[in-house]
């Protein structure tokens, strides 16, 4: 049993679970690790490259398969043709194709005191993509310890992207388009990087299943509180040559409906264009000169110059 | 992160960084009231992690360096992936002799333009106008590039 004067010796001695130790806000020094000043310091570093971009807009879904990178490498090529200076990353690491899709496939970015200066591919858009950077077909694996790699791979992803964005000479920009890979989560992990992008285009098929995923995104986007969010519907129907009417692809709801159903406006309806497939699998992306979705690819980029950050706005 | 001394209620200050190789690391801080010394040591794990955040326990020896991260992470990157840099890459009268050319040519040429760079600055710095092997080595010392 425990006696009286052992008691009044333990309680006057606190332990070591009730003693005051100063919490990590009470203190007031830098941290000597210097691990949260050089997080800052990268932050610096993306902000005043983007500086000199007039409108950094990200190429979303959430769902894969729904043709975000050709409707980049076709947005991109239709921004230029108007005569806006147009950037593109490819955010889409492990799965790149837009390198390929604007012609950047063989260029090599220079290794500049700066950054990388961007090779230069269809109708002058400058780009950087982890295709240029690996062996053909190579799979994208990240230097580190085996096993439990998904403890790290996120974080290594996102620092990447943040070169991409940051150390790339970019100069002065009117649009830097960025693909967003497939998943919400990707959408995040950008939003982390850039917070306040002048625009969001999220891009869906008329499928009910890729509809629900992109309610989803937009869902995430509107708790960020990004304001300018567009809705793209992909492959919204096909004309079969010697057709007059477009017939749908898929058992969903029309472009109108499902712009109505997630609660964004609808910013275009791009119809399945096997032309433009082809050109823009060959590294040249018609855009606005495409035969079908030409007209709707010439709407969308008058949609983002009109836009916030956009040409036409700062006019 | 922060270190605190508990005897003293003092902010311990970092001391020095070691990395022995085998992917593990060890960090020194001290406290500058009583002098006592503690060791972070992580795993390889622990160590990758903050690797991923492309920072460096301690701060960093050299400013991080355009594309560091994605340089020194990829697997397998393509050799001639980037352009190589062009004259006016390397101001100023410093030279390579031609052993530690020899040297650098051994550097994967996806890096080397960056390791270049590193050395070219550190001996400019230093008003060293010929970078030798024993430049390469001091600098390798004095900067903490172990990995380099």
């Amino acid at each position: 049993m425990e006696t009286r004067p052992d008691l009044e010796a333990r309680v006057a001695k606190p332990s070591a679970s009730s003693r005051k130790i100063r919490g990590y806000a009470e203190v007031t020094h830098e941290t000597e690790s210097g691990v949260l000043e050089q997080v800052v310091a990268q932050r610096g570093r993306l902000e005043r490259r983007l500086a000199s971009v007039g409108a950094v807009i990200a190429i979303a879904s959430g769902k894969g398969g729904v043709g975000k990178s050709a409707i980049t490498a076709n947005l991109a090529v239709a921004l230029a043709d108007r005569g806006a200076r147009v950037g593109a990353v490819d955010a889409d690491l492990n799965g790149p194709s837009l390198g390929r899709m604007l012609g950047l496939l063989g260029a090599r970015p220079l290794d500049g005191p700066d950054g990388l200066v961007p090779p230069t591919g269809s109708r002058g858009v400058v780009g950087i993509s982890t295709e240029l950077l690996l062996e053909q077909d190579a799979a994208l694996r990240w230097r580190g310890p085996d096993g439990d790699r998904f403890v790290w791979q996120g974080v290594t992803e996102a620092g990447v992207l943040r070169e991409f964005l940051g150390d790339v000479v970019w100069g002065e920009l009117d649009y830097l388009l960025v693909d967003i890979p497939p998943g919400t989560d990707k959408i995040g992990r950008f939003l982390d990087l850039v917070p306040d992008p002048a625009q969001v285009i999220l891009v869906t098929i008329p499928s009910r299943v890729a509809v629900s995923v992109v309610a989803r995104s937009a869902s995430l986007l509107e708790d960020a509180g990004v304001d300018e969010v567009g809705l793209v519907v992909n492959m919204a129907g096909y004309t079969p040559a010697g057709a007059d009417e477009p017939v749908p692809l898929f058992h969903g709801d029309g472009a109108g409906a499902v712009s109505e159903s997630i609660g964004l406006e609808l910013w275009a309806r791009i119809p399945f264009d096997p032309e433009l497939g082809a050109r823009t699998d060959e590294g040249d992306p018609p855009g606005a000169r495409a035969a079908a979705a030409g007209e709707a690819l010439r709407g969308l980029a008058e949609r983002v110059e009109r836009g916030p950050g956009g040409r036409e706005r700062a006019r | 992160m922060k270190f605190l001394c508990l005897a003293c209620d003092e902010v311990m200050t970092f001391a020095e960084r070691q990395l022995p190789g085998d992917g593990t690391l060890t960090a020194v801080f001290t406290c500058s009231s009583c002098g006592r010394d503690m060791a972070l040591l992580t795993n390889p794990m622990e160590t990758q992690l903050v690797t991923s955040l492309g920072v460096e326990i301690g701060g960093r020896t050299v400013p991080e360096q355009p594309f560091q991260q994605t340089r020194t992470s990829l697997e397998s990157p393509r050799e001639d992936a980037l352009a190589p840099p062009g004259t006016d890459d390397a101001p100023g009268p410093v030279v390579w002799s031609g052993e530690a050319s020899e040297r650098l040519e051994a550097v994967p040429r996806f890096v080397r333009g960056m390791v270049k760079r590193i050395y070219g600055e550190y001996a400019r710095e230093r008003g060293i106008e010929v970078i030798t092997p024993g430049v390469m080595d001091q600098a390798r010392s004095d900067l903490g590039l172990e990995s380099m």
